[in-house]
């Protein structure tokens, strides 16, 4: 019994450099964050912040060189494959990219029931959770015998979702999964994320380059720069009232959708730059 | 891509078919050649040497007095057994090596690689010289020989295709779903490397037939065994008195090498159209013209003189079956100086194609079908290509979407920004250079001479698309289209551009067509904004009011999926039916 489902402690990941002695790249510095049973935890930043890094490292696909990542009680960092393949149950993934995150060559069916063989769920009953995982995610049942080119991105991305939901597992790793998807579909995408949490109580961590997307969905919210997590805490107030200055900034860099609104939040965001050149020039 | 479907679309093919009905029969007249020539084909007699086609010896007989037609029969079984242990040996030496180096990679991907090498350049024919002189004449060894040096095509081919594939997200999500290694690779890389293989085996199973033939003919083959070579080898040492005894073994060789080949060909050329996206089934364009919502303008705006008027413009695209498939709708569309001018839509909705066809810049098959482009009094529709050239880069200038990929990765960031100016304002090199330094400096580049030597992956992509934005002003033009200036850049270095392409517009006085999918950035930028929705504008205006009152539904139903105004999440509300977890 745990209040905690996902425990990451100080994580380190480290990639190597190619070239005789060099240092290793760190991709991450030690980060911190946990989350709770059926809470979303949205992880913000910008390319090569380690946002991305750190839901790797939670899947067992980046190297973890320090630190620890505790998945109910227990430290998963360094799991081999065989242990990792018992994790599968619990830990699933929707990616970023709709079009490359499934196997062009097998059919829908064949691609939500793979996790299931895996499980030695009977062919039978993983026929019938096929159906069942498509209606959750507002396909038809027909879709099944088709290929993922006759769907378009938002529809390739509920399969995918669908396809991380097959093993019913505890926790989602969603690394961007709107981010390739128009802006209406994304809406629509965003919904589903929500209402599978609301029924299933599956805990996710999102990561996002999205301020509004982030917020719109999660309980709390991890601010990350350069490997490391600037700000950390409810995700009301990091999102509308951001202590640290790299999330200001982030903040106030994107733009409103409101032609009126934006001008005040352009001259606050060139205040803030013009009060930074001041410290730096003080 | 299933085989039998590949088979199906083989068979409208009339050269693959004619390979497949050659090889076909070829097989199964070897495979029958004790039926169809019974008797020792080895067996001959003194009187018939050499005799001339006729009763008994359909094609005549070889210099021991054998039945020519009944050799050759009973060659096959050995020419065609031979290459397939050649081809044996290099698959499974081949393509095991190239998925195990290139799905685990580690010291077996260096060693093999290593030894792939290795091989490679080791003369062929020499070394199945040498082994037959170390070890004898025994056909089936010096082809297992000669798959050992065939492996490394497979190797190379596999390993390429594995490694390409290894990094794919679908794999990663494989192994999330706790597929074991085995399993991953049997499922997901051997469909990939399946069809380059079976194409590679055509084409090696022709050089290994060839190979055997030309050891036999040679003589350093098995001569108790009959096989093509063996017989070519017969007519060849008999040439001037029986000329035909060449042709046959010379004809079943080559017309074999040739149609493998062909075979070869035909399954690389409908596997790659096979790759192509699936055509959609008549998407039906709906004839009705849609009421568009125009906005009026604000009487108080100052309004520039008008720069470019388009006025029903319609692209279209030519498809295989001759029909032309509209993108474009009876767009009409006005920019004026020192205006921006935002196209907002959805993927598909036809705002680059606008924006292109305006540069006259379609992709292939795409081009204007109907409507005007008016642009300094002239149609840009009907322009020459001769006298686009001069516009483009001069009066109209492009940002694109993908900094990166739109500079040349061979030439510094100088090179790329002076060469355009030399030829557009025929400036002198270190004119052009001089300019090149102050536009960087003008773009917020802190050190302008080191970006100018600098090459293309040695800068972050905002700093690239600055270089665009200096490049794309060098000539201040008098219209600027930007192509999703900001989609491909980070938040912050977003604003930091967006801020550039307002001071820059605002000092040269610039016309802009800002194509986006971004309303905050519209909102940031633009004057005047017009919603596209499949190819055609719903809804057009000065930017206020439509923010404030969009009156199509579609647009309403964009600004109703913008997440920007909705309410946070909130706190994690834990109830007490999950606690027991």
């Amino acid at each position: 019994m745990s209040e905690v489902l996902l425990d990451c402690r100080d994580v380190v990941v480290e990639y190597p450099v190619k070239g005789f002695r060099k240092a290793p790249f760190k991709a991450l510095k030690g980060v911190s964050l946990d989350i709770r049973p059926g809470e979303t935890v949205g992880l913000v930043g910008e390319s090569g912040s380690g946002k991305t890094t750190l839901g790797r490292a939670v899947l067992g696909l980046a190297p973890v060189t320090g630190g620890q990542v505790v998945f109910d009680g227990t430290d998963i960092a360094h799991y081999n494959r065989a242990q990792r393949q018992g994790l599968a149950k619990d830990i699933q993934v929707v990616f970023q990219d709709p079009y490359t995150s499934l196997n062009p060559s097998l059919t829908i069916e064949q691609i939500l029931v793979e996790p299931l063989t895996v499980q030695k769920v009977p062919a039978a009953e993983a026929s019938k959770r096929v159906r069942d995982l498509l209606d959750q995610v507002g396909l038809p049942a027909n879709a099944a015998g088709r290929l993922p080119r006759e769907f378009s991105g938002g529809q390739r991305q509920r399969i995918a979702i669908a396809r991380a939901l097959a093993l019913q597992p505890r926790l989602i790793v969603c690394d961007e999964p709107v981010s390739a998807l128009d802006l209406s579909t994304q809406a629509r995408v965003l919904e589903l994320f929500r209402e599978i949490q609301e029924r299933t109580g599956v805990a996710y961590l999102f990561v996002s380059h999205d301020l509004a997307v982030v917020r719109h969905l999660s309980h709390r919210v991890a601010v990350m720069f350069h490997g490391e997590i600037v700000e950390w805490g409810d995700g009301d107030q990091v999102t509308s009232h951001p202590k640290h200055p790299y999330t200001q900034r982030l903040f106030l860099s994107a733009p409103i959708p409101d032609p009126v609104r934006q001008e005040v939040r352009r001259a606050e965001l060139h205040a803030l730059r013009a009060s930074k050149a001041e410290e730096k020039a003080a | 891509m299933s085989e039998s479907n590949l088979f199906r679309r083989m068979l409208r093919n009339p050269l693959a078919v004619a390979a497949m009905v050659w090889l076909g029969l070829l097989i199964l007249s070897s495979a029958f050649a004790g039926v169809l020539a019974p008797g020792d084909p080895n067996a001959g007699s003194v009187q018939n040497v050499l005799a001339p086609p006729g009763p008994g010896f359909p094609l005549g007989a070889d210099s021991a007095g054998r039945d020519i037609l009944g050799r050759l029969l009973h060659a096959g079984q050995f020419s065609l057994a031979a290459p397939v242990v050649t081809l044996t040996v290099a698959v499974l030496i081949g393509v095991t090596g190239g998925l195990i180096a290139g799905y685990f990679g580690g010291w077996f991907d260096t060693v093999s690689s290593w030894v792939a090498g290795v091989v490679m350049a080791m003369p062929g024919i020499i070394v199945l010289l040498a082994a037959r002189a170390a070890i004898g004449p025994s056909m089936w060894l010096s082809m297992a020989i000669f798959g050992v040096l065939i492996a490394p095509g497979f190797f190379r081919l596999v390993y390429a295709a594995v490694t390409a594939v290894r990094n794919e997200l679908y794999v990663d999500a494989a192994r999330v779903s706790g597929l074991s290694d085995t399993r991953i690779i049997s499922r997901h890389i051997l469909t990939v490397v399946r069809a380059p293989v079976i194409i590679q085996a055509a084409m090696v199973f022709g050089i290994a037939i060839a190979i055997q033939a030309g050891l036999e003919f040679l003589g350093l083959g098995d001569m108790t065994l009959p096989t093509w070579g063996g017989i070519l080898n017969d007519g060849f040492a008999n040439l001037y008195t029986a000329p035909m005894l060449m042709l046959w073994p010379s004809l079943i060789i080559g017309l074999t090498c040739i149609a493998l080949t062909v075979l070869g060909n035909a399954m690389r050329d409908e596997l790659e159209r096979a790759g192509g996206v699936p055509k959609k089934k008549g998407q039906a364009v709906d004839i009705v013209r849609e009421h568009i919502f125009a906005h009026p303008e604000d009487p108080a705006a100052q309004l520039g003189e008008e720069l470019l008027r388009v006025s029903d413009l319609r692209v279209g695209y030519d498809q295989r079956d001759g029909s032309v498939k509209q993108v474009v709708n009876d767009v009409s569309l006005t920019v004026r100086r020192g205006e921006v001018h935002g196209l907002i839509g959805e993927s598909g909705s036809g705002k680059t194609q606008t924006a292109f066809a305006v540069m006259r810049l379609l992709p292939e098959g795409g081009r204007i079908v109907g409507g005007r482009v008016d642009f300094e009094g002239r149609d840009l529709a009907l322009a020459s290509e001769a006298e686009m050239v001069k516009i483009r880069g001069r009066k109209i200038a492009y940002i694109p979407q993908e900094p990166m990929s739109n500079l040349d990765p061979s030439f510094t960031i100088g090179t790329q920004l002076v060469e355009p100016m030399k030829i557009k304002l025929g400036l002198s090199s270190a004119d052009a250079k001089k300019r090149a330094l102050e536009l960087l400096a003008r773009v917020g580049i802190p050190n302008p001479e080191r970006t100018f030597k600098a090459y293309p992956h040695e800068v972050s992509g905002g700093m690239a698309q600055r270089v665009l934005i200096a490049g794309a002003i060098s000539c201040k033009p008098d219209l600027l289209i930007a192509d999703e200036p900001t989609t491909a850049l980070d938040v912050t270095v977003q604003a930091e551009v967006l801020d550039l392409m307002r001071e820059l517009q605002k000092e040269l006085n610039m016309g802009v067509i800002l194509v986006t999918h971004n309303f905050g950035v519209v909102a940031d930028l633009c004057d005047r904004v017009s919603v596209m929705r499949d190819g055609r504008i719903v809804e057009t205006g000065p930017v206020r009011p439509i923010f404030a009152g969009p009156q199509h539904e579609y647009t309403q139903s964009l600004f109703d999926a913008i997440l920007e105004d909705a309410p946070a999440r909130g706190e994690l509300v834990t109830t007490q039916k999950g606690a027991g977890a």
